[in-house]
């Protein structure tokens, strides 16, 4: 590329309501863990559907529940998706998910199991997934320019080489990305821990570093409450540790390399919720490869970009998740796993813009429909995060 | 040319390995990203690809700096040239 990025376009899928998505799934997406059976009978009958089997759903009450349900509806609201068929136990949070994704316009209808029982609710919903999947089947790509578009970014199984140059490699790219007025978004609360100070001078405003601080500081409050040690293999990770990394400082240093040189941080966002404007957003998120990667769908981005060190080989099912490494060892051993080889950068055969440039071609060839290694090698990860027992 | 090693900053306390197989007593070629600069080292230590060598003597206590930024403690003292990591290095937090 290497030419201004507002020449640049894509070719995605224009949305209802204006989104511009870069895959055209129809999703069978269960309420709840009891209705992973039919959601997954659905799609077997349909072939074409995917359906998103996950472990909750019951009992979840307060600020646990709202998340449960805005992270459904926000990934059936998500521009990759061209229509979603939900299936609960009841018809009561059924419809609210229902409602929840029918505000974008887009096609969903749902089906609840009681009363009803497994076969008779998946011949039903399997004739809704027929007629949403022939629907879906007649949208063609369309041209966007390049700033419609909406990256997520989030590290994972990172040692010393992500903080040397495949973080830097996404930094470069969210800093030109972010000039273009593209959508962006980090998160991964805990893993600013040592480097909290740096992106707290990047917020845009002193109110929207208060907003950064509280979320840290109440994160923070998280772990004190319930630590054992000083989080050694969980953060960082036996996998960081084996990598080189060291301290949870280390790691975040190289962690915050995702946000480049230039990019502010122009708002905050909490769990899975929509961002209200173009720019840099930190979520505030668990730094879970899985977790943050599906709460980044639910937020509506459209592609996602992921440096790994040791080599995470994490996918997501609605989002084509792209892979980023500067580990000689991981591309000798692990290369099927990586989207973008930045090696270079360690050896001085590739600069740091160049390796940015390398990115934002492959983020164009993805969101044109270029298949990611994860998306693949079926890589399907879809992770909720909970915020306490259920009742 | 290999480069064996990578140092964010001058100022740092430590470099990261980035070849394999990295032997006590070889002499490696490091380069200081940030100043663009490269320097000459002996390792002291076997270290694996990503591991961490000292590249100045440390003490029990002194504050580890990387990207010009602490990282953690040293809980041993280090020479330059040595393995460092989480035998003789703690976070502060938590």
């Amino acid at each position: 590329m290497g030419m201004k990025l507002g020449s640049q376009s894509f070719e995605g899928y224009r949305r209802e309501n204006g989104r511009m998505g870069v895959r055209n799934h129809v999703i069978i997406l269960p309420v709840d863990d009891l209705s992973n059976a039919a959601c997954e009978a659905v799609a077997n009958n349909i072939k074409g559907t995917l359906a998103i089997p996950h472990s909750y759903g019951r009992l979840q009450f307060g600020a646990d529940l709202e998340l449960h349900f805005r992270t459904l509806i926000g990934v059936g609201a998500n521009p990759n998706v061209a229509g979603v068929v939900v299936i609960g136990i009841e018809p009561g949070w059924t419809g609210r998910i229902v409602e929840g994704i029918a505000r974008t316009g887009k096609p969903v209808e749902g089906f609840w199991i009681e009363q009803h029982g497994d076969i008779a609710t998946v011949a039903n919903a399997s004739r809704a997934a027929y007629r949403l999947l022939k629907h879906a089947s007649r949208i063609k790509r369309s041209k966007a320019p390049l700033s419609e578009l909406w990256v997520s970014t989030k590290c994972g199984e990172s040692d010393t080489t992500s903080g040397l140059a495949s973080c830097p490699t996404v930094g470069n790219a969210f800093d030109k990305l972010w000039e273009n007025g593209n959508t962006l978004v980090f998160g991964e609360t805990t893993e600013l821990t040592g480097g909290e100070h740096l992106v707290k001078a990047r917020c845009r405003t002193p109110e929207i570093a208060a907003q950064f601080q509280a979320m840290f500081d109440r994160y923070q409050g998280v772990v004190e409450a319930n630590k054992t040690n000083d989080l050694s293999e969980s953060q960082p990770t036996k996998g960081n540790i084996e990598g080189g990394l060291t301290t949870i400082e280390e790691k975040a240093l190289g962690n915050i390399q995702k946000i480049g040189k230039k990019c502010l941080v122009d708002g905050v966002i909490d769990k899975a919720e929509v961002p209200t404007g173009s720019g840099l957003w930190f979520m505030d998120s668990s730094s879970a490869a899985a977790e943050m990667v599906t709460l980044c769908a639910a937020s509506g981005y459209a592609v996602h970009t992921f440096p790994t060190g040791q080599g995470n080989v994490i996918g997501n099912p609605i989002l084509p998740v792209i892979k980023i490494t500067a580990n000689p060892r991981t591309m000798r051993t692990m290369s099927e796993h990586i989207d973008v080889d930045v090696t270079g950068i360690l050896q001085k055969s590739m600069n740091m813009d160049d390796a940015g440039e390398a990115l934002l071609d492959c983020i164009v060839r993805t969101a044109d429909g270029e298949l990611s290694a994860a998306e693949i090698l079926g890589h399907r990860e879809f992770s909720l995060t909970r915020l306490y027992e259920s009742a | 040319m290999t480069i064996h090693f990578v140092v964010h900053d001058e100022h740092d306390s430590v470099g990261v390995v980035v070849v394999e197989g990295l032997k006590s007593r070889q002499p490696l070629t490091g380069w200081i990203m940030d100043q663009d600069k490269m320097i000459e080292f002996t390792a002291k230590s076997d270290i694996p690809i990503g591991h961490k060598l000292a590249i100045r003597d440390i003490a029990a206590g002194d504050t580890i700096i990387k990207y010009g930024v602490d990282i953690g403690r040293a809980v041993a003292p280090i020479g330059a040239g040595e393995h460092l990591h989480v035998h003789n290095v703690k976070t502060k937090r938590w």
